[in-house]
């Protein structure tokens, strides 16, 4: 009967079993800090200062990469980092720099005011996305808005190129072309990445802004024409 | 077997201590915080795995620091060990009082920097935007009673960028190529003051006249407004016949400030309230526009002013091949116009 009962009751039988301290128990416990991985990882205070650079390039490009051919992925939101956006944004404000028509004012205001739309205007459709709702944290934001303005920044050295050969109404035409079609493929590769942290409804209230942000930028780049 | 207080330890593994338990519930304020913390999966995960790195290396530091001041006080006797604790009685107080800044600080930064103070006025539709920019055009006839006011404010931020993208646009293709940087300054600090300031001063003289309007209101009302005006920059930076301007600015201008007028007027007792209150906001909206219509003007001047240099007199000024945007007929009607004048 004890043994029917066990079989139908498995642990029953163990509950007077009491520990004696005859039986000594010995060993140790320790409580490992973390995945042995981890720590591999993180020991990069010991690793040459070009593997870092190489690492920190390669996913700057890798997301440079995924900006060319924008799927709906998660690539940019999952590592932001902001290297890539600075980088745009000193190449745009550099290249738009030669763009004054008397040479007093010539470097400071236009570098410092591209820096600031472009920095300024993330932040503001940033809060603007927050404020309706979307999932999507502050520097990831920052960070696909930022990676975006490549396609944009391609099309001002086209210009700068084609610019070279004259400012007449057929370079007018071919920049126009030229920056119209990477302002849309700016706008619809931030799109791509931005739209899913959005409610499903208000996704044209959160793209908006972004069309704006990247038309004021495409017009800042079409109307630049370098001092002769 | 029963690990219920806690305070007997029956267990020979020591059971679960008492002050385990109550550190948990004293210091509710941090547990919040890490739980908010852990929540947020929106984060990096170089940020996450950051945190634990560094919570990890906080701890075995402690521990070091711990076992390292006993092995002072072991071996070096009684006056260095005396040394030896104060060291780590001086490093916990500093820990301690670290923790404490730190903890007020993100606690004040939680409170002013939070923007969900402002996330009721933007909780709207598509629709309701589409159907509140129709409206803005569409003047009440009831003004016996107060007329609603949708109190957002997603609807007038973004009318106001697009008012200070309409202006670029249209500075540039007048082929303003000088000082690009301040004509962007210019554009916002105009949108986005007359926009703040036009909406302080009425809602200053509402409140001096006793008008049943809300600052939020009376910033979504004049938002709403500066619809007319956008499409009325739009039209005319495009298309430049100054007839046609003025027509726009009448009936397009006239019919959103009216929409506002009668908002006002449902909102205000008395004759002289209503008159004073209605007058200005009419003043200021209708004059807005004919400023921002012809302040380009003055910059085009500007630009042949300082192409032609002082030699040409003021009358001789001819609208010269600059290399410009020749989009439209735009300049050669206002080479026309400059000459004109």
């Amino acid at each position: 009967m004890a043994l029917a009962e066990e079989a139908s009751t498995p642990f029953v039988g163990l509950s007077n079993v009491s520990i004696s301290e005859e039986i000594p128990v010995e060993g140790n416990i320790t409580v490992p800090a973390g995945p042995s991985t981890r720590d591999d990882a993180f020991s990069t205070l010991d690793e040459p200062v070009k593997e870092t650079i190489l690492r920190d390039l390669r996913a700057v490009g890798n997301k440079f990469f995924h900006v060319l051919y924008p799927k709906r992925s998660s690539a940019l939101l999952r590592d932001w980092d902001l290297w890539g956006p600075l980088l745009l944004c000193v190449t745009l404000a550099l290249l738009l720099q030669g763009g004054a028509a008397d040479s007093d004012d010539q470097g400071g205001p236009q570098f410092a005011e591209v820096f600031v739309i472009i920095w300024f205007g993330s932040i503001v459709i940033t809060l603007n996305s927050k404020l309706l709702g979307g999932t999507i944290s502050f520097f990831q934001s920052l960070c696909v808005l930022g990676y975006c303005i490549m396609p944009l920044t391609m099309a001002l050295v086209v210009c700068r190129i084609v610019l070279l050969s004259g400012s007449g109404m057929v370079s007018f035409a071919v920049r126009l072309a030229v920056v119209t079609a990477s302002f849309g493929w700016s706008t619809f590769a931030s799109t791509a990445f931005l739209a899913d942290s959005q409610l499903s409804n208000r996704k044209a209230l959160a793209i908006y802004p972004v069309f704006l942000f990247y038309f004021v930028i495409g017009w800042m780049i079409l109307t630049f024409s370098p001092r002769n | 077997m029963s690990a219920g207080t806690g305070s007997r330890n029956t267990e020979p593994w020591g059971g679960f201590d008492d002050h385990l338990i109550q550190g948990g519930g004293g210091s509710a304020v941090i547990d919040m915080e890490n739980m908010e913390n852990m929540d947020d999966t929106s984060g990096s995960s170089f940020e996450d795995v950051g945190e634990m790195h560094q919570r990890m290396k906080e701890e075995q530091e402690v521990s070091e620091e711990a076992a390292a001041a006993e092995d002072d006080g072991a071996d070096e006797g009684e006056f260095l060990g005396m040394k030896g604790l104060k060291g780590q009685l001086g490093r916990q107080v500093a820990d301690e009082v670290w923790q404490a800044g730190k903890r007020q600080a993100s606690k004040a930064f939680n409170l002013y920097a939070n923007i969900d103070i402002l996330r009721p006025y933007f909780d709207v539709e598509p629709s309701q935007v589409r159907s509140r920019l129709m409206e803005s055009m569409i003047p009440v006839r009831l003004i016996t009673f107060p007329q609603k006011v949708a109190g957002e404010l997603y609807g007038p931020l973004m009318l106001v960028f697009t008012l200070v993208a309409i202006l670029l646009h249209g500075m540039k293709t007048s082929g303003t190529v000088i000082r690009e940087g301040t004509l962007m300054g210019t554009a916002i600090g105009t949108c986005f003051g007359y926009w703040l300031g036009v909406s302080s001063f009425i809602f200053f003289l509402a409140y001096l006249v006793n008008a049943q309007i809300t600052l939020l209101q009376m910033l979504s009302l004049l938002g709403y407004g500066l619809f007319g005006h956008c499409v009325v920059l739009l039209v005319s930076y495009n298309i430049h016949f100054h007839f046609l301007f003025y027509g726009l600015w009448l009936l397009i201008g006239g019919l959103s400030t009216l929409r506002m007028v009668a908002v006002l007027l449902s909102r205000t007792v008395g004759q002289t309230p209503r008159l004073l209150l209605c007058g200005m906001l009419s003043l200021l909206h209708m004059s807005f526009l004919l400023y921002l219509h012809f302040s380009y003007h003055r910059i085009l001047e500007g630009l042949l002013d300082s192409l032609e240099g002082p030699n040409l007199a003021p009358m001789e000024r001819v609208a010269r091949d600059v290399p410009e945007v020749t989009l439209n007929l735009t300049t050669r009607s206002l080479g026309g116009l400059v000459r004109a004048h």
